[in-house]
């Protein structure tokens, strides 16, 4: 990355380390299910073993008599709560809307029926599991094509049309009309979702695993129906989320429940296998790509219409093709959402929600259409993307996607690649290259922040977003440095507690473009209050005026040269501290704001022993200005590899007859592994969007994870001459000659 | 966690008297009631946690000195049922005339859980079947007579396309058995009648009517040793994994080869298999069709296919059928690759 986009201190772009590593490194950082407050309590679910149905008996006599229970709550005994309006634009959204234990319904395998409370985890668990429930179930609706089959689609969201799609693909030069499919994934963060709650008179504290601590009080403020002062959501540190973390979950609001009913600290940490129900994943997906192209390989028509299971109980649409809308430029362009009713529970954002599985098809099926059309999968990409973003009819902000499909490319060496279908061999082994777009809308949303800059020489800074383990505290740290000269090591920075300002949800790539000029904004207006005291009656610089004073180093410096440090400014005027509040707004509507890029794929296939392997990947990405080239690396490798994941491995798989997910753990639900990781090669781009925002960053947690999968199966298909529409691209899908099953 | 009588033994005699369970209906009969013999707790343990297996008492051996490996005169290598995985793995005798043992070791799990996994617990690993461990579909393993939830299921990975029964279909997941089938070896038990021996090759039961009975092990009896059969001469081995991805995964399909050559020709081979067979699954007749043939692929290839005449596929796992004979193949090629085939 060039060196000259950095700013005057050096700070802004620096790969300077987080800030937070020391704390996690030595266990002192403490995470939701770390609290162990005084007399604590310890709740354990009781899960629906059927996925549709009703509860028809539920006895707690058993378990009632065991060691150690406190109570046993289900929907016959439990407290009456609210609903929240789950409105995004109101800051109150949930995902799962339905109240925890609202009635005796079933609506997904792993719901909870039952909450035993016991004095350890162990006998909560223990208790839970002689709850004995009866159901009645009702044939349960277990997958994409069911839905479909029993009770059809319903219009979902985000959908486009301009031009005249269908006409113009009818009698084009070259066409395609193909159908994508892909699987439910679950976020599989390490950290397990986990509240820990308690009352003091009648303020609730909770310890949440929370992507979203301000939406999070705001949730359970109506679902309590108290204001939300007397609610403090706290969420320190997540051990990722991948975005299963966004909303508040029914366990969360469960645990602050039974906590007031007992008037006693309850903890619940969701097993594993329930993380696979009861919080979220990214659903199925059947999306049909229609393209068309003139004799040049220009695009004239293109239709992308998907549909995703969503639950029973709520609305969830993948918009898949929010990214096709303007990725390429195409006059007669539609794209359509709908969903179909399964017996799942309610999904949710999964890292790049909409464009993983989006790009995954349109990306696949440029890679065709180029075929057909008989360009160059690169060159028919730069033939066709867009100078303007057609579906709001404005320019971008600042795209340099053409750039960073050539410098990949040359990086990745593409020229050496001969198109034949399997031409390519090393040893064993046949040689893909693939490529695929990336690209990620640019989001920023109001926030407000404080900094404190103290007598002490230290600055301080508070603001209610998050660091879920991408370099959040690090880089607001960063900004307060740049700005005032102060060290990194005398900067203490609070996120993560609703009582702060108002911060954005760790989500969307936006905490970064959302949270740092609200940071910069505080720490000017905290300068100026200090540069108030300096020029005050008795101040260190009282023959001064305020805008002769420079900041440098930690203090503030005259013309004549004199320098004096903040902490000296604040004892001389007998101030603890000089404060700076800031509320900055929403990105204006002038440019339609998005992120570029481009991934090369290198895979091995060894047809002798059905082996497929990523070898090599080279990603050029432009997210505007980089903020720390350390953690903003790590991001993109980071994506890259569940790119990869989404590509060859994972799968929520579901029993078709019962809608039971079968591989809900950590060794059959297949992610990378370190072995799995080939050589990752990132190239940051670095140019500053300051039409977006004062520091021309963009955010960088999701574009990563794009078009990554479509860029494995257009590498697959070059090596074995197999187009997998569906994923994830295993082993067996690529096997010949595999016999026939055996009828059931 | 449900509440168990927990017993600490310090020698073999005391183990299988504390443990007390002559009268237990089947070996499979701590599942519900019954004593289980802890050594390395990475199956007992996860499936207790999983309210899968209620042992109402747990005799802990890790206080028997079972950790000792000894070349035996007639050339046998006798392995204490608490040797660690990773010490297995990692002794010079292994390494040096059981290599497919030490890789077959290494391939499986993690390094954590081969520090922990013991000799004997790996020889008792129970099958990673779904079903089996959700505690709720139908497992004729879990509750005999109940049926057989992964046929008609999700059957991909962990099941079987050799020795299936209409009551059962996982495979038996270890590693390390796939090694001990094809080298050969005895294990030796105390028991309340005393101590005896069982052959390997019988150790393991196929499901058949009875998956819930899955070893020959009578109650209350408890692996002291694994006994492994002399090495052959000049023998080569290895055992070849393949799976989705690269670690931590059981295998979709594996193969343990040990070979010896007479030049170009095999004189001597033993094959076995994993990922494939509901037990460790030794395949006599594709050695029968390598011994005494000149090493070539084409030869592999027909050998290979012997393997899985009997095969049966269920929906989502007919891949191993060819997958199972790619290990084969594979493995007989790096092993003979470096053969002169002018030498005599």
């Amino acid at each position: 990355m060039s060196d000259d986009n950095s700013s005057a201190s050096g700070m802004i772009g620096a790969g300077v380390a987080r800030i937070d590593g020391p704390d996690k490194l030595s266990g002192r950082a403490n995470y939701a299910a770390d609290n162990l407050p005084p007399n604590l309590s310890h709740a354990y679910g009781v899960f629906s073993t059927v996925a549709s149905g009703r509860v028809s008996r539920l006895s707690v006599e058993e378990a009632r008599q065991m060691p150690g229970v406190i109570d046993i709550f289900h929907h016959g005994h439990f407290p009456t709560l609210y609903r929240t309006p789950s409105s995004f634009v109101q800051g109150n959204k949930v995902e799962e809307t339905r109240l925890p234990f609202e009635d005796e319904r079933i609506y997904y395998e792993g719901q909870f029926v039952a909450l035993v409370v016991a004095d350890t985890f162990d006998n909560a668990r223990a208790a839970a599991r002689r709850v004995t429930v009866d159901y009645s179930a009702d044939d349960a609706i277990a997958n994409l094509e069911q839905g479909v089959e029993a009770h059809g689609t319903r219009k979902g969201s985000g959908n486009h049309a301009r031009g005249d799609a269908g006409a113009h693909f009818d009698g084009a030069a070259h066409t395609l009309d193909v159908t994508y499919r892909t699987p439910v994934e679950t976020h599989n963060p390490m950290e397990m979702h986990a509240s820990t709650a308690w009352w003091d008179d009648d303020h609730l504290t909770i310890f949440d695993a929370s992507q979203g601590v301000v939406v999070a009080r705001n949730a359970l403020s109506k679902i309590f129906a108290m204001p939300p002062e007397r609610i403090t959501v706290h969420a320190p540190y997540i051990g990722s989320g991948f975005g299963s973390k966004l909303w508040t979950w029914p366990h969360a609001i469960a645990t602050a429940a039974v906590s007031r009913e007992l008037g006693r600290p309850v903890q619940l940490v969701v097993p594993r296998a329930q993380m696979f129900t009861t919080t979220g994943h990214r659903p199925e997906t059947r999306q049909r790509l229609r393209l068309a192209t003139d004799d040049n390989g220009k695009l004239v028509s293109l239709r992308h219409e998907s549909i995703n299971t969503t639950s029973f109980t709520d609305q969830y649409v993948e918009t898949c093709g929010s990214v096709t809308k303007s990725l390429y430029s195409c006059p007669h362009l539609t794209v359509s959402h709908e969903t179909t009713q399964v017996n799942r529970g309610t999904p949710t954002s999964m890292r790049a929600p909409g464009a993983a599985p989006g790009l995954f098809a349109l990306e696949s099926a440029i890679d065709e259409m180029a075929e057909i059309a008989g360009v160059d999968p690169v060159q028919f990409r730069l033939d066709n993307y867009a100078e303007r973003d057609e579906s709001q009819d404005l320019e971008f902000s600042s795209n340099h996607i053409v750039e960073a499909t050539h410098r990949a490319a040359e990086r990745f060496g593409w020229a050496d690649r001969n198109p034949a279908i399997g031409s390519m061999k090393a040893g064993r082994e046949i040689v893909g290259y693939g490529v695929a777009a990336c690209n990620w809308e640019a989001l920023k949303r109001p926030c407000d922040a404080r900094v404190s800059l103290r007598a002490d020489g230290t600055a301080f800074a508070s603001c209610a977003t998050q660091d879920i383990g991408t370099g959040t505290y690090t880089i607001v740290a960063q900004v307060i440095s740049d700005a005032t000269g102060i060290p990194l090591d005398r900067i203490t920075v609070k996120l993560g507690d609703s009582s702060y300002p108002d911060g954005p949800i760790s989500g969307g790539s936006w905490a970064t473009a959302t949270t740092l000029p609200a940071i910069a904004e505080a720490t000017r207006n905290a300068l100026d209050e200090l540069k108030r005291y300096a020029t005050g009656d008795g101040g260190a610089f009282a023959d001064s005026e305020a805008d002769a004073l420079e900041v440098a180093d930690g203090g503030l410096r005259s013309a004549d040269g004199t320098q004096t440090s903040f902490g000296d400014i604040l004892k001389a005027a007998r101030f603890g501290s000089a404060d700076g509040e800031a509320h900055t707004d929403a990105a204006d509507s002038k440019y339609s704001y998005r992120s570029f890029g481009a991934h090369f794929v290198e895979i091995r296939w060894d047809p002798g022993i059905s082996k497929l392997r990523v070898a090599r990947v080279v990603s050029a990405i432009d997210v505007g200005k980089v903020i720390n080239e350390t953690t903003a690396r790590n991001q993109v490798e980071g994506a890259v590899v569940m790119g990869i994941g989404m590509g060859l491995f994972e799968a929520t798989e579901y029993d078709e007859r019962n809608a039971r997910p079968v591989n809900n753990n950590y060794a059959e639900y297949v992610v990378p592994v370190h072995a799995d990781q080939p050589e990752i090669d990132v190239i940051l781009l670095d140019y500053p969007d300051l039409e977006f925002n004062e520091f021309g960053a963009r955010g960088i947690g999701e574009i990563g994870t794009t078009g990554l999968a479509a860029a494995v199966a257009n590498a697959v298909y070059h090596a074995t001459g197999k187009r997998i529409r569906e994923l994830p691209i295993t082993l067996d899908k690529l096997m010949d000659d595999v016999p026939q099953a055996r009828s059931a | 966690m449900r509440h168990f009588d927990y017993a600490r033994a310090d020698s073999a005699e005391a183990a299988v008297q504390a443990h007390g369970s002559r009268d237990a209906a089947s070996g499979a009969g701590y599942q519900a009631g019954g004593a289980a013999y802890l050594a390395g707790g990475t199956t007992l343990l996860d499936l207790v946690k999983l309210d899968v297996m209620q042992p109402d008492k747990v005799v802990d051996i890790n206080g028997v000195a079972l950790d000792e490996i000894e070349r035996l005169d007639d050339g046998r290598l006798r392995i204490g049922a608490m040797v660690s995985n990773t010490a297995l793995a990692r002794d010079q005798r292994v390494i040096a005339d059981y290599a497919v043992l030490s890789q077959a070791l290494l391939a499986g799990a993690s390094t954590q859980l081969r520090n922990k996994a013991t000799t004997g617990g790996n020889v008792m690993q129970r099958v990673r079947c779904p079903y089996f461990r959700d505690g709720v579909s139908d497992c004729n393993k879990r509750e005999p007579g109940s049926g057989c939830a992964a046929i008609g299921g999700v059957n991909r990975s962990v099941h079987a396309v050799l020795g299936t029964s209409e009551n059962c279909i996982a495979t038996h997941p270890s590693d390390m058995c796939v090694a001990m089938a094809a080298i050969g070896a005895t294990v030796e038990v105390e028991g309340p009648e005393g101590q005896r021996e069982i052959d390997f090759a019988d150790f393991h039961l196929l499901p058949g009517e009875t998956p819930a009975q899955e070893h020959a092990l009578k109650p209350g009896e408890l692996i002291t040793h694994v006994v492994l059969d002399a090495p052959m001469e000049n023998a080569r081995s290895s055992y070849l994994k393949l799976r989705d991805r690269q670690s931590y995964q059981f295998a979709l399909a594996s193969s343990a080869v040990i070979v010896t050559l007479d030049g170009n020709t095999i004189r001597k081979a033993r094959v076995a298999l994993g990922g494939v067979g509901t037990k460790p699954w030794r395949a006599p007749e594709v050695e029968a069709a390598l011994e005494g043939q000149a090493a070539s692929e084409a030869l592999f290839t027909a050998a290979a296919r012997q393997a899985f005449t009997h095969a049966t596929a269920y929906a989502h796992n007919a891949y191993k059928i060819p997958l199972g004979q790619q290990a084969i193949v594979r493995n007989l090629v790096d092993l003979t690759e470096s053969v002169d085939p002018t030498a005599a």
